[in-house]
């Protein structure tokens, strides 16, 4: 059964009945797209600039999901004089981790490409009445960035989560498949000639701002593709939010005076050292802030500067300003942090033919060093990786051509166990990896016996997961994911026995020259750690040396 | 979380159920949206910024539920507020973005710490 086309700019949309008899939707594309926030907007305009017909599906409505939307990055924004400089500082603080030649990358490209945005984004004019291009507001921006898909001729498909990769004969990516939530959960199939996965990086379901959907499946989807993952054990990155909110806005806490539940201030000034400190403590009790000290004309603008920073307190009755409030960290996992799908070039190829990563679902060590890449330097690196890989789709998908094949569903757990169906409490495995990925003592201040204890705990979860989940698939499925990326985050934490930028060991506190090097993970029963540029069984043993 | 879509303000356009990340608001057969999946709710705000009937109370409360009244949540003064505040639709021009101002205030505060850090004691 044949139903007519509803996708523009020549998309073909066939209805077609599959075997189990349910209606699936079944359709072409060029470049197909996954995740619809930063990387896969920008990704989706630039292969389509390109010629290609896009398909971009997201979890849930391009424009709004993902940490973008709810925030307000900034982007590494260096004018040409100043890069050297700005490079030769950030491969210094990346502690070994960084590429000079990426980062002059994401800073051209950005420098290039963002100020094109001008017309559907109004990019703010300061007080002395030039143009910043650099800071934008998340909700404003991802709007625009729908919009300019969409002129583009992008066919957008919202609240369609992608459960599964789809793998040609030669195991090159032939497309997608997922579930189209708001048409009563209809299966639907992407057939197409190169695939960008966008689909964000993790915080582990901790509250910060519009993370919740961010599970880390383009992770699990571009394992189960064969792809490995670097530095997933930099995962220790934090943001204050008043407590019980999900406000992680942390502009105004840079004037943020601390006290704990006596009134004591407490001695936690505005730097590198702040996060350490204020989760130590919140390890002793509750923390209290107010922001009296932010200067006057700043308190003025706070709610035309960040419009959303102001709703928590003035629904709750607070004045920030004068009264003391309770504050907590949540944990920002892999968004703020690091880890992601090892991409050998800016344009996020990966070791999978046909398969390309951009953003956060990316690791971002190479353009950040092993300290957080949080705001600037993510952003530039989410523009300029979908970007590429959109262009380099295009290309790709040009030369495949449109020849019909035969695909292969990749995905396993969440979706086919291994063993056989039984009811799961899904909600009691999630809270077991946030148990494992957010409290201070396992993740911030790291050691073998926790993190030892860490692997074991989750090793269990995934094979309750691989094993027996089924049933509600989309939600299975999310949670594989985050076990899985917890999996090899604690994994890989456990071989990096040293303390180098956001991963801290208590047991060995000290950088080891001999771990200056990225750490790349795979493997699902069986996790495999390996050091990057070394033969595995190699690496392994220059591994246990190491430990 | 979204607690409230005000039955008297709601103009039935569907926005929120389209624009929410996490599909927690459904179509009715008849009359405004169902908060179908509160449990999923990310608390963002952003079905608030596109409602243009300002008819959405989304509490700060990311981990209970909050119980409000539509009575409450109109007498607070807030229904609207990341709208107008945002410059969006009616409210354009009125509220100018100056997101830009971010960087100065990092830039301030690291100014402002410097000194501190080096008498080893906080400014107050």
């Amino acid at each position: 059964m044949h139903s007519s086309a509803d996708g523009p700019s020549g998309v073909t949309v066939t209805v077609i009945v599959s075997d189990a008899s349910s209606l699936a939707l079944s359709l072409t594309a060029d470049v197909l797209v996954i995740g619809g926030g930063m990387a896969g907007a920008w990704a989706a305009v630039s292969a389509a600039r390109a010629g290609a017909r896009v398909i971009l599906a997201d979890k849930g409505y391009c424009g709004t999901s993902g940490v973008t939307a709810a925030a307000g990055p900034g982007h590494w924004w260096v004018p040409p004089h100043a890069r050297e400089q700005a490079v030769a500082q950030r491969v210094a603080a990346g502690l070994g981790l960084g590429e000079a030649a990426w980062m002059h990358a994401i800073i051209e490209e950005t420098w290039r490409s963002l100020p094109t945005l001008a017309g559907r984004y109004a990019f703010g004019i300061d007080d002395e009445g030039r143009t910043n291009y650099r800071a934008v507001r998340g909700p404003e921006y991802m709007r625009a960035l729908r919009a300019f898909a969409r002129d583009h001729g992008v066919t957008i498909l919202d609240h369609s989560p992608v459960l599964e990769l789809l793998a040609r004969s030669d195991g090159s990516i032939g497309g997608a498949r997922g579930l189209r939530r708001q048409d009563g959960d209809r299966v639907y199939q992407i057939a197409a000639g190169a695939t960008v996965l966008a689909a964000g990086g993790t915080s582990f379901l901790s509250h910060l701002l519009g993370s919740r959907t961010n599970t880390g499946d383009g992770y699990l989807m571009a394992a189960e593709a064969g792809a490995d993952l670097s530095g997933m054990e930099f995962t220790a990155a934090y943001t204050i939010a008043p407590a019980h909110s999900t406000m992680t806005r942390s502009m105004a806490y840079s004037f943020a005076t601390y006290y704990d539940s006596d009134g004591r201030e407490l001695d936690l000034p505005f730097g590198p050292q702040q996060t350490m400190g204020l989760a130590k403590a919140l390890q002793a009790g509750p923390v209290f802030c107010s922001l009296h000290r932010l200067p006057d004309d700043i308190k003025a603008r706070l709610h035309t500067i960040s419009p959303n920073v102001p709703l928590v307190f003035d629904r709750w009755g607070i004045d920030p300003f004068g009264d003391r409030f309770e504050v907590t960290l949540h944990n920002d996992g892999t968004i703020r942090g690091l880890g992601g799908v090892r991409v050998d070039d800016v344009d996020g190829r990966t070791a999978v033919p046909g398969l390309f990563v951009a953003g956060d679902n990316a690791s971002r060590e190479k353009v950040a060093g092993a300290i957080s890449g949080g705001g600037n330097v993510n952003s530039a690196w989410a523009l300029t990786s979908g970007i590429r890989a959109g262009q380099a789709a295009a290309q790709l998908a040009r030369a495949v051509g449109g020849s019909a094949a035969t695909l292969t569903p990749l995905g396993q757990a969440g979706l086919r166990p291994k063993v056989r169906t039984r009811a799961l409490d899904i909600d009691a495995i999630r809270a077991g990896v946030r148990d494992e990925m957010h409290p201070f003592e396992k993740v911030l201040f790291r050691k073998e016996s926790t993190l030892a204890a860490s692997q074991r705990a989750l090793d269990g979860l995934w094979r309750e997961i691989a094993d027996h989940a089924a049933g509600d698939l989309l939600r299975s499925r999310e949670t594989a994911a985050l076990v899985a990326s917890a999996r090899w985050s604690v994994a890989t934490a456990r071989q990096r026995t040293e303390s180098r930028g956001l991963h801290h060991r208590i047991d060995h506190p000290q950088l080891d020259p001999q771990l200056a090097v990225r750490l790349l993970s795979s493997g699902f029963d069986r996790i495999v750690v390996t050091a990057e540029g070394q033969r595995a069984s190699a690496a392994s043993r220059a591994l246990e040396a190491a430990s | 979380m979204i607690e409230l879509i005000l039955a008297d303000r709601c103009t039935e356009c569907g926005a929120c159920v389209e624009v929410c990340p996490t599909n927690v608001i459904a179509r009715a057969v008849a009359g405004p949206p169902l908060l179908a999946r509160v449990e999923d709710c990310q608390t963002c705000f952003l079905c608030e910024l596109y409602c243009r009937a300002d008819a959405i109370y989304v509490a700060p409360d990311c981990d209970r539920r909050v119980a409000i009244t539509p009575e409450q949540a109109v007498a607070s003064g807030r229904l609207g507020q990341y709208r107008k505040h945002s410059g969006w639709d009616e409210w354009a021009g009125q509220y100018p973005n100056e997101q830009w101002l971010m960087e100065t205030v990092f830039r301030r505060a690291g100014e402002a710490a410097r000194p501190a850090e080096a008498d080893d004691k906080r400014t107050t």
